[in-house]
């Protein structure tokens, strides 16, 4: 093994080889030479120390034959002495002795208190649930801060920033266009060779238009829409206003005596609000699309199709769908905005943001689905 | 233990441990610096300075291999760092140190894995001495206490520290430090101007201190070169003391005695 040390490219042999055991006046003397650097400290660790803990006479660790030790070296050395009792150094020359006097203080200094373990489980469940709660506190308090910008901005108009908000609603919304239109269509296909299967048997194929109809224009369109609005946009928001966060960028605007709310959150909350309608619409088109072809594929005709949509598809439901498309995206956006404003420090704080935004965001789209699903229905919708 | 030791800087017949000649730095058409030629000896604290945008970080960067000379050659322990590849660059990676500006820690590792991460890769200690010897080097940089925190939960300078105790874990002959007392209080400044002093005095590590901290430079360095935007090169090399003193430079006594240019 090769070893280095400092470096004039001078290579000593291995330093396992220069250690020497012996007797002498009822110690044991461990004599060492050469360079006790990294690589022999490597190599040396195991022996040496169970020379160190073999019980019996004194361990005399005999320095006089080392040229130099660097901080690991000198590392290995005192932790020997410190495993043999009784043990001492000596033989080193200045240069060793002020490595091993350095490396002792550092070896010396108080170490970080053990911390008393408690019930692991329990304590992490406790600390979820509190952190749920006051995730779910702080997530009001920011939609009832962004309600209170809102509110301002109809008041005072000028405060919205129109450039910003065109800006959100282009990557938010014209470059969704084509990722929204590929899944309604591959959507609708999907519902309606699926739905077409069992219909069959009935010889109610004919029935493929209404449901697939129904389906998107109620449920999936919005659905499958607010899926690519988080994904897209609420996890580009959160890493974005994450990352001005970690940078203290929001903090410089505070201290600016500009509203990071106004500037930065309402233009995206807007942005979301107004763009999911329109994905959820475009989808929703695209689906019946790919239901017309498959309908034309299974021999029916397209004004058959239309038909039958027109009779089973009404106004109500269009509209019911688009309401809850832009409520959706008030979630989404709200959710990712909140997920970046609160990011923590450090560069997990950005990837950890943008996951919340994304999980959080699909989480709260089904749940306000399934309550939009109970309030239609007491409503009569 | 200090007394013990040689307090002095290498005089001029210590070997070079890095020889860079005729180095030019380019970005595009634009020259940051042309036909730097230094030589930094074994065990001497050198130090790159000048203001802001002369090119101090980009010749360090130059040095450990990360952005290529347009023009010139840098050797580092007799190994040319632009045309070595392979195990012999690994084998010079692990001969070298280097603390970035930030730290530049990894932020899910507590400070003892960042140390240990090195002496993990590269060695082939048991993991109980590792942890060992990564507990020696944070306590070298005064950190024991925080060995168990996160990036995130320590202060700059404690960064900084924590930068140089990583740097430290292979006990490479050379340490690179790109601005070390960069936005420092005075206190902590002062305290790793004494820490470099020490480990450059009783290990023999050559420091190499990117810094433009006045303070910093007459504290460490033991020779220096000065690097000017306008004259897109070096203008100075010496003991920063005399240059100090005895320059008759505008732009190093400008620097030197802190007048507007």
């Amino acid at each position: 093994m090769a070893i280095w040390l400092w470096d004039d490219g001078e290579e000593a042999g291995p330093l396992a080889e220069s250690l020497a055991m012996r007797e002498e006046d009822g110690a044991r003397r461990m004599a060492l030479s050469g360079r006790i650097d990294t690589q022999a400290a490597a190599a040396l660790w195991a022996r040496l120390m169970a020379e160190a803990r073999k019980p019996g006479a004194p361990l005399l660790i005999d320095l006089a034959g080392v040229e130099a030790v660097d901080t690991t070296g000198a590392t290995l050395l005192l932790t020997a002495q410190s495993a043999a009792q009784g043990s001492r150094i000596e033989g080193a020359s200045p240069g060793v002795v002020a490595v091993l006097d350095r490396v002792r203080d550092a070896l010396a200094a108080p170490r970080p208190a053990v911390v008393a373990r408690r019930f692991a489980p329990l304590s992490g469940l406790g600390r979820r649930v509190v952190g749920a709660l006051n995730g779910g506190v702080e997530a009001l308090a920011f939609l009832g801060e962004t309600l209170v910008v809102a509110l301002g901005t109809l008041i005072r108009p000028g405060r919205l920033r129109v450039r910003e908000l065109l800006r959100h609603l282009d990557e938010a919304g014209t470059r969704a266009f084509g990722l929204a239109a590929l899944l309604g269509a591959l959507l609708g296909v999907i519902l309606a060779f699926q739905s077409a299967i069992p219909l069959r048997q009935f010889g109610a194929e004919i029935f493929v238009p209404s449901l697939v109809g129904i389906s998107l224009l109620r449920e999936l369109g919005p659905l499958m829409a607010g899926v690519v609005l988080a994904g897209r946009t609420g996890s580009a928001y959160a890493a974005e206003l994450g990352t001005m966060t970690v940078n203290e960028e929001v903090a410089a605007l505070r201290i600016m005596g500009i509203d990071p709310m106004a500037l930065l959150v309402l233009p995206r909350v807007l942005a979301g609000v107004l763009v999911m309608p329109v994905l959820s619409l475009l989808l929703t088109l695209a689906g019946l699309a790919g239901m017309a072809l498959i309908m034309q594929l299974l021999g029916f005709q397209l004004n058959t199709v239309a038909q039958q949509l027109v009779n089973f598809v009404s106004l109500k439901d269009l509209l019911g769908g688009l309401f809850k498309a832009s409520v959706f995206g008030l979630a989404i956006a709200i959710i990712g905005c909140r997920a970046g404003m609160g990011a923590g420090r450090g560069p997990r704080a950005v990837g950890d943001a943008a996951t919340s935004a994304v999980v959080g965001g699909i989480v709260a789209i089904v749940v306000l689905d399934g309550i939009f699903a109970v309030l239609f229905e007491r409503l009569g919708l | 233990m200090s007394e013990a030791l040689d307090d002095k800087a290498p005089g001029p017949d210590a070997p070079a441990v890095i020889e860079a000649r005729d180095l030019t730095a380019r970005f595009g058409t634009n020259t940051l610096f042309r036909n730097v030629t230094f030589d930094v000896r074994r065990g001497e604290v050198f130090v790159i300075l000048g203001g802001s945008g002369c090119g101090k970080s980009t010749l360090l960067k130059l040095m450990i291999g990360l952005v290529p000379p347009a023009e010139g050659k840098v050797a580092v322990l007799g190994t040319d760092v632009w045309s070595t590849e392979g195990a012999s660059r690994l084998d010079l990676l692990k001969r070298i140190g280097v603390m970035w500006q930030q730290g530049a820690l990894f932020g899910s590792q507590t400070l003892l894995e960042n140390v240990e991460m090195p002496l993990a890769e590269h060695t082939t200690l048991p993991p109980e001495a590792r942890r060992e010897v990564a507990r020696a080097k944070l306590g070298l940089v005064g950190l024991s206490a925080a060995a168990d925190q996160l990036p995130s939960e320590i202060s700059g300078g404690m960064l900084k520290r924590a930068g140089i105790a990583r740097a430290l874990a292979l006990d490479p002959p050379i340490l690179f430090l790109d601005e070390p007392s960069a936005g420092l209080d005075p206190v902590t400044s002062a305290g790793l101007d004494a820490l470099i002093r020490d480990l450059s005095r009783s290990l023999g590590t050559t420091f190499v201190v990117v810094t433009h901290e006045l303070a910093s430079i007459l504290a460490i360095g033991d020779r220096c070169i000065m690097l000017d935007k306008g004259a897109k090169g070096m203008i100075a090399e010496g003991d920063p003391r005399e240059l100090r003193d005895h320059s008759t430079h505008p732009t190093v006594q400008a620097f030197f005695l802190r007048k507007a240019a």
